[in-house]
């Protein structure tokens, strides 16, 4: 009997289809013609004849060299992600190791995993505009709560001094974002094989020592997707600094996405200077979604074609041996 | 030796005591500035500006209506990211299921090529394209729709990688062959055979992309200039404005309202929420 074989490949293709041309249109293009934008002299509301730029890398050596808000921008996008991050993931890793010490037995770990994360679910913008208002002087609700407790004699103008705003902003993302770390790193140590912890129990490590010596050494890569996607997101920091001081008191909270969107949209339209910090920005991320490729990629895949290939070399012996 | 234990048990017991207080404390942290948005809703500016309280007023309805006086509509707010967001979660699921589907169901020669592809792309920030988007909109006369934040959700990767693990770990092909063999097209045998089996990945990743939908400020602010159609990330920036600068009351009034309906939805669905997060960190 004759089968007649169909091929079934083409709709691979079809089904891949509308994602394809989604992404063509609506991130390939507009990252290209962002791209472009960045050589020309395109600004203004008002559409007039754009150009090339003599000198075509003219806007991002404006902004390097000549660009003070721009290299602060950097600078503070640096600085906020570095004061969150640390102490996002020293809390967590202090919370996972509690949560998941078998001796602890935590109780009501459920409740606190809602309630802890909670505040990542809730509109950054809303988080933002709520924590202008809680700091608030010099009748503001922490300035009341700390006077109360008697931590400082006078209402303090939080929002006025460039540190505390930019302490401000990194203490609502370490707060919005330790949760989801916890609750990531929690879920790598349930991933480790439980007889690595019951061969420490039974060597007699304390808690402490197997802390540091299974379920760390466990974590890297779950460590370092959390570091890598924290930096991507970090990069971005728009929402709260926009909305929480509009980038004030002089600059302090400017990240580079308020720059972007402040060269852009708020009344100066310089859209070739936003784009090519854009695209410095894009740069940056490139490199941090590489190292994050190296470490997500298809590791099945990869066994698999080690798989074909020892097979396809065991065949080859074979035959030779014939 | 049973000193040794009594001891042990007394260091546990002090331990224990310590990790409560610690976690108590952040469940506090988490909860007092919501808490404290919700009375001060309640308050008259007057009450806000005499010092802090955790108990309700009785200002609620005259916060509101000054609220609703000055141009802030939260309804029109919150039916325009209602649109935007139900559209592109929809579109986000679907499309990606179906690219994922592609991925695994089929051997075609640039099935790898594309899936590494898919992986390079999955971080490119908003930001990044951000001025040519809004210039290419602009030309379109896309400004001002919603078109451009619904539509750009069928090209969601990290959705895409999502249902690809997922499916992966759950089709079988012998399932699909049969399907075949009964004379099904083969995008009738992906709607009524494997969606349903992905029933559970889209209902997390349907979660994630509409509160991350809902959530997003940075496209709708730089595209939607009428009134109304901001979405309700953008009404919470109109609060800072000039128009309520001493109206404390009716600030957070209007912070609460644009807030409510997400404490609702994870209320409702933290369960999932959190095993969806869990999932979320073990993609490797």
């Amino acid at each position: 009997m004759r089968r007649k074989s169909v091929s079934y490949s083409r709709f691979g293709y079809m089904f891949s289809l509308p994602f394809i041309l989604a992404f063509l249109v609506f991130s390939f293009y507009p990252v290209l013609y962002t791209a472009v934008i960045g050589f020309t002299d395109m600004k203004g509301v008002i559409p007039k004849p754009v150009h090339i730029l003599d000198n075509p890398f003219g806007n991002f050596t404006d902004l390097i060299l000549h660009n003070t808000s721009f290299r602060i921008s950097l600078t503070n996008t640096a600085l906020i992600w570095i004061l969150n991050f640390i102490p996002q993931v020293g809390l967590a890793l202090l919370l996972t190791a509690w949560f998941t010490n078998q001796r602890l037995k935590v109780r009501g770990q459920g409740a606190f995993k809602v309630l802890l994360y909670m505040p990542n679910i809730i509109t950054a913008s809303t988080i933002a505009v709520l924590f202008n208002s809680l700091f608030s002087y010099p009748m503001g609700p922490v300035n009341s709560l700390f006077e109360s407790l008697g931590w400082i004699d006078a209402p303090v103008n939080f929002l006025q001094d460039k540190t505390t705003a930019r302490g401000i902003v990194a203490f609502i993302q370490f707060w919005m974002w330790y949760g989801n770390t916890m609750i990531i790193l929690i879920a790598g140590v349930m991933g480790i094989n439980p007889a690595l912890f019951e061969a420490a129990a039974i060597d007699g490590a304390n808690g402490w020592q197997t802390f540091m010596r299974i379920t760390l050494p466990s974590l890297k890569t779950i460590m370092l997707y959390t570091l890598i996607t924290s930096m991507i997101g970090g990069l971005q920091l728009f929402d709260i600094p926009q909305l929480f001081l509009f980038g004030g008191p002089d600059d302090a909270t400017l990240t580079t996405s308020v720059f972007i969107y402040g060269q852009a949209f708020k009344g100066s339209y310089m859209f070739n200077k936003a784009a090519a910090a854009s695209m410095i920005m894009f740069a940056i991320a490139a490199i941090l979604s590489g190292l994050l490729f190296y470490l997500m990629r298809d590791r099945d895949a990869s066994r698999l074609k080690k798989a074909q290939k020892r097979i396809k070399k065991a065949a080859q012996a074979a035959a030779r041996g014939l | 030796m049973e000193n040794i234990r009594t001891e042990s048990r007394a260091a546990l017991h002090v331990n224990r005591t310590i990790v409560y207080v610690v976690c108590i404390a952040l469940a506090l942290l988490s909860i007092l500035p919501f808490w404290i948005m919700f009375v001060n809703a309640t308050r008259s500016t007057a009450e806000i500006q005499s010092g802090l309280s955790l108990l309700p007023s009785s200002h609620m309805k005259t916060n509101l209506d000054v609220l609703l006086s000055k141009s802030f509509d939260p309804l029109k707010g919150f039916f325009n990211s209602l649109i935007i967001s139900g559209f592109s979660t929809i579109c986000a699921v679907y499309f990606s299921s179906l690219t994922a589907y592609a991925l695994v169901a089929y051997n075609w020669k640039l099935r790898q090529a594309f899936f590494t592809f898919i992986l390079l792309v999955m971080m490119i920030p908003a930001q990044a394209s951000a001025i040519g988007f809004y210039k290419f909109m602009y030309q379109l006369h896309w400004t001002n729709s919603l078109l451009p934040l619904i539509l750009p959700a069928i090209a969601a990767p990290a959705i895409v990688f999502f249902m690809r693990q997922y499916l992966l770990s759950m089709l079988s092909i012998e399932m699909v062959e049969a399907a075949r063999i009964d004379g099904a097209g083969e995008l009738y045998t992906f709607n009524r055979i494997v969606l349903p089996i992905m029933v559970p990945a889209i209902a997390t990743q349907a979660i994630f992309a509409f509160v991350a939908s809902w959530n997003n400020l940075f496209m709708p602010l730089i595209l939607l200039t009428q009134k109304d159609k901001y979405t309700l990330p953008i009404m919470v920036s109109l609060l800072k404005g000039d128009i309520y600068k001493t109206e404390f009351g009716s600030i957070y009034m209007g912070l609460a309202l644009t807030a409510l309906p997400l404490f609702v939805i994870y209320f409702l669905l933290s369960r999932y929420i959190i095993a969806g997060v869990a999932l979320g960190g073990v993609k490797e």
